[in-house]
């Protein structure tokens, strides 16, 4: 296999973050890495939703798939004392067996677009109110820990909260992953496939093309993706909570970042990840450090963000459907003039 | 045995009933032209074939097996392939993609990713498309984007090909060389073939056999000279812009 030149000089990069944050920030080092690590896991989710969006799948639902991986794996872990190296497959099989019943109902009923934006939107919420209701073992909405093991630090707990270096290394497998699954992907016929059936489902289905299988699979590891990252970022955060996990905002989140990014490109829900997070605290720190906001907008000054945020998302989808990185490549490519060759040549015999 | 046997097909839209027992038997290695006015059930009878619609009594029985009823990818595999009225390729892959796809998805289903881009090549070069893999499907004319449609069929590697009313919004050279390319895929890939048109002028020459479909009953099924005497086809087609 021919490594790409971008990898050679990417990954030793990538590998010596840690020790260039030490040096560059010695005093805030726990911070960046801290942004860092939050930065790679979410690109992981975010690269787990990017596979069904890319292809029309647009799905509300993936809060529900971090929630459960998340919650299934600690409940397992504080109750029944499973050790996450079983409670995450676990958590990512029941994830599948979700995905996968509300699913197959909607392939089957071709329910795509703004219907399958909804229908999905409800899943999320029906897993946040089951995690609220079941407040005796999850903690409703206050939310539970992952009990700790020991000092924090164990293989067999799966636990790596208190090095942040190890915890960035975890995150960057993790992250790592994500893309090879996208690139997997990207070359597959199943991706033609399922290019070619959100399209036109009648005509794909004319070349042999099983639609409602194609889309179950790659549900099935656009969720599983996402139980992953939910399980992995409990087990960092040492925290799970509806709403930081689970729920509409996770899968708002979840969407706004891919768009952001980009949703067509590999490294697009990475770039989307990088933006969201590094805006996130640009605007907690700006907020939380100006009388000036807080004077004029009273408390109200807590939900400045999610308007932010939602204003961003509009301007996103007007002016940049591409996202970010899409965007730029597009530029690039313009640039170069290697321009698809146009049919009309040579079409007529 | 006949290929493809139709029997007492029906097809009801609401209080319409579109096909109204139709029975006709392909036999393998024919071309058979399914042909009748506007209106006159032989889309609805394709597409029953295909698998689009689910019949509501008859059967259909291709290669001695009953396959009314499977969805339209089932169809695909069992060695039936079909093209589209309206060409829909799908526009946000290049043509070898397009075609591409068939072939890995068809009726071959051991077939490997790299034979599916063989034969992709194989299907477009047949069809007289460019296999350059970066052509796209933006500016094709209508002549192209049939050929596409019948090239995305071939890739599937069919037994029996359904072409549904090949030449509309084609010019005369092109209706022509459309049919000699159907004489063409019989001769060489040994495939039958069912020419749905309402065009007869071109079809007459081709085909070995016609069905004559109104009002979603058949009048009649025989040889295309006999149909062209036959009163009630002439009846049907008189005045009809349709007949050359």
């Amino acid at each position: 296999m021919r490594i790409p030149k971008t990898a050679l000089i990417g990954v030793p990069i990538l590998l010596l973050v840690p020790l260039a944050v030490r040096f560059a920030f010695p005093a805030a080092e726990k911070y960046y890495l801290h942004l860092l690590i939050q930065i790679l896991i979410w690109s992981f989710i975010y690269t787990g939703w990017s596979l069904m969006g890319r292809f029309g799948l647009t799905s509300l639902g993936h809060g529900a798939f971090t929630g459960i991986g998340a919650y299934v794996m600690v409940l397992l872990w504080n109750y029944a004392g499973i050790t996450p190296w079983i409670g995450i497959p676990v958590a990512i099989v029941v994830s599948i067996i979700v995905a996968l019943l509300v699913g197959y109902p909607c392939f089957r009923l071709r329910i795509v677009g703004h219907y399958f934006a909804l229908l999905t939107l409800a899943l999320t919420e029906f897993v946040r109110l089951c995690i609220v209701g079941l407040r005796d073992y999850t903690g409703g909405s206050l939310g539970t820990q992952p009990r700790r093991f020991g000092d924090g630090v164990s293989l067999y707990a799966l636990q790596f909260e208190p090095d942040r270096v190890l915890s960035y290394y975890v995150a960057l497998a993790l992250w790592a992953l994500g893309l090879y699954v996208w690139w997997r992907i990207d070359r597959s016929m199943d991706r033609y496939a399922l290019d070619a059936a959100s399209q036109d489902e009648d005509a794909a289905a004319s070349v042999g093309i099983d639609v409602t299988r194609e889309k179950l699979k790659i549900t099935a590891i656009s969720a599983a993706m996402c139980a992953l990252g939910g399980a992995i970022y409990a087990q960092y955060q040492m925290y799970i909570g509806p709403d930081t996990i689970a729920g509409l905002s996770v899968s708002l989140n979840i969407v706004f970042a891919v768009i952001a990014g980009g949703m067509w490109v590999m490294l697009g829900p990475t770039v989307g990840a990088v933006f969201t997070q590094v805006l996130s605290e640009v605007l907690r720190v700006t907020i939380q450090n100006s009388a000036a906001l807080q004077k004029v907008f009273g408390s109200a000054v807590l939900a400045l963000d999610t308007m932010i945020y939602g204003l961003l998302l509009i301007l996103f989808i007007i002016y940049m459907p591409k996202g970010i990185l899409g965007t730029l490549l597009e530029r690039r490519e313009k640039k170069q003039e290697t321009p698809l060759v146009p049919a009309k040549a040579g079409t007529r015999s | 045995m006949p290929m493809l046997t139709v029997s007492g097909l029906t097809k009801r839209f609401g209080a319409l009933r579109a096909v109204n027992n139709v029975s006709f038997d392909v036999d393998g290695g024919e071309i058979l032209g399914l042909i009748g006015p506007n209106g006159s059930g032989k889309s609805t009878t394709f597409n029953c074939i295909a698998g689009l619609y689910a019949p509501d009594a008859g059967t259909i029985a291709f290669e001695g097996a009953e396959i009314s009823g499977l969805p339209p990818y089932r169809i695909c595999h069992k060695g039936i392939a079909r093209t589209f009225q309206i060409p829909r390729p799908f526009h946000n892959l290049s043509l070898l993609e397009n075609v591409a796809l068939s072939a890995f998805f068809g009726r071959d289903r051991a077939v490997t990713q790299k034979a599916a881009w063989d034969y992709a090549e194989e299907a477009l070069a047949m069809v007289g498309l460019p296999t350059d893999a970066r052509v796209t499907t933006d500016g094709l004319g209508a002549a192209a984007l049939k050929k596409l449609e019948l090239a995305r069929a071939l890739a599937t590697q069919p037994r029996l090909l359904l072409a549904d009313e090949s030449l509309n919004g084609l010019d005369h050279t092109e209706m022509e060389q459309a049919a000699d390319m159907l004489q063409r895929i019989r001769r060489e890939k040994g495939i039958t073939i069912v020419w749905v048109e309402h065009i007869m002028g071109v079809l007459m020459r081709v085909v070995d056999r016609v069905v004559v479909l109104d009002h979603g009953e058949v009048i009649f099924a025989g040889a295309p000279k006999e149909a062209q005497e036959n009163a009630r086809v002439v009846e049907v087609y008189l005045g009809s812009e349709a007949v050359a």
